[in-house]
């Protein structure tokens, strides 16, 4: 964390402000700390990097459903538009057990093809999130195999110029390879499961330059017998420039750790420079 | 759960707005709801104002023939957004050749076309509907 702080300092003296892409196309920063929603990752690289430039960004976020609150903070390096590297850092609140779950997250993307408003076809990636909890008690007592993880995940995305009546559509779909519980905040695996692929989906409609209404979807496996449900939200994006994107959701994750109806809100804002 | 489901109804009472909306016009094209002749001249002219002020760009068109261009980008305009005309200029590729537009200033005339949009008032479904007419255009302007 220290040294990406470093990094964004640096570039923040050196004045270096990519603005290569047009407003809105990298997205805002999901969860895991990659280029997304707020829980998909999307094919778009992070920043407003174009081929000939890099960027940082960094975000926080919090999602705060029922009985439970996740705050995560991190950044994201844009190098080419071709490869972005992010770290986050999330810290799980669970207020009725009066514990906390921290992960430490590590990734990468690497754009394949495309560019999500030109290219003939979708914007292709691919990523791995690294995940590693830093204290796997909770994960090991609720049945988890291991304590870090790898998520693989393809993603596709285009937005469509004007093609809802004028209006611009965007959409991406992401399939992840993963055993991750509950994202990895309870753990990976468990009794004899597998890895998964796991669909993800986001679509999104601006209603003007600045503001996007969208939707979300994230598959989830049940290693744990504890009932963990698909994940879903609406949101709506607010990226007024450049340099700053606020989004806010209503989250509903169903069921976490066998507690279940866990709706609620998420609020996330990203800085880019 | 409840919130959840009244912000999906919202999204689709918004979709049907917009689906509405648009039926109950009589089918125009772009030329006609920019205003025609005149309607392209002020955005023409409003864009080459965003250009002369610009730092990033400007320096492409240092060698331009501003009336030239204009009456070449206002006929180009009219001809792709359905206008009764035929642009008989050069190429994309003509013009654009040995300009070496990257990515970054390509996106950034785009910013500034976007900008003298908002200038002269065009509304932002009929904005975007001209910019999906001229992205394809890309592939003959940038990185040649």
């Amino acid at each position: 964390m220290k040294w990406f702080s470093a990094l964004l300092l640096l570039s923040l003296s050196l004045g270096a402000l990519a603005d290569g892409k047009l407003l809105a196309t990298p997205g805002v920063s999901q969860i895991e700390g990659s280029a997304g929603g707020g829980i998909v990752p999307w094919a778009q690289l992070a920043g407003y990097a174009s081929e000939d430039e890099w960027a940082v960004s960094g975000f926080c976020s919090r999602g705060d459903v029922k009985n439970y609150r996740l705050d995560v903070c991190g950044v994201q390096a844009n190098i080419f538009d071709r490869i972005e590297l992010s770290y986050a850092e999330q810290d799980f609140d669970v207020p009725a057990l009066n514990t906390n779950i921290e992960q430490d997250i590590s990734a990468i993307k690497v754009r394949l093809y495309g560019d999500i408003v030109y290219s003939d076809w979708p914007q292709l990636s691919v990523g791995v999130q690294h995940k590693s909890l830093q204290d796997g008690t909770v994960a090991t007592l609720v049945g988890a195999e291991h304590t870090s993880g790898n998520d693989v995940y393809v993603a596709m995305s285009k937005l469509h110029l004007g093609a809802l009546n004028g209006y611009n559509w965007f959409w991406n779909i992401t399939a992840r390879y993963s055993e991750a519980n509950q994202i990895g905040l309870l753990g990976f695996g468990g009794n004899n499961v597998d890895k998964q692929w796991l669909l993800e989906g986001s679509s999104a409609v601006f209603l003007s330059r600045e503001f996007a209404l969208g939707v979300e979807f994230r598959e989830k496996q049940n290693n744990l017998g504890l009932g963990e449900s698909h994940w879903r939200d609406v949101f709506i994006a607010w990226l007024p420039n450049k340099s700053i994107s606020v989004t806010a959701a209503w989250l509903d994750l169903g069921s976490i750790a066998g507690v279940d109806k866990q709706t609620g809100w998420y609020v996330s804002i990203t800085g880019y420079f | 759960m409840k919130c959840f489901a009244y912000a999906q109804k919202l999204i689709v009472v918004l979709l049907l707005m917009m689906g509405l909306s648009a039926c109950q016009s009589t089918p125009q094209s772009l030329y006609q709801k920019v205003g025609e002749q005149a309607g392209l001249e002020r955005l023409v002219d409003a864009f080459i104002n965003q250009i002369g002020q610009d730092e990033v760009i400007f320096h492409y068109f240092k060698q331009t023939n501003v009336s030239h261009f204009r009456a070449g980008f206002v006929s180009h305009l009219c001809d792709v957004l359905g206008g009764p005309c035929q642009y008989d200029g050069d190429s994309m590729v003509q013009i654009h050749t040995g300009m070496h537009i990257n990515e970054r200033d390509f996106n950034h005339a785009v910013d500034l076309l976007i900008a003298a949009m908002d200038e002269v008032g065009i509304a932002h479904p009929v904005q975007n509907q001209i910019l999906a007419k001229l992205a394809p255009m890309r592939s003959e302007i940038i990185k040649i």
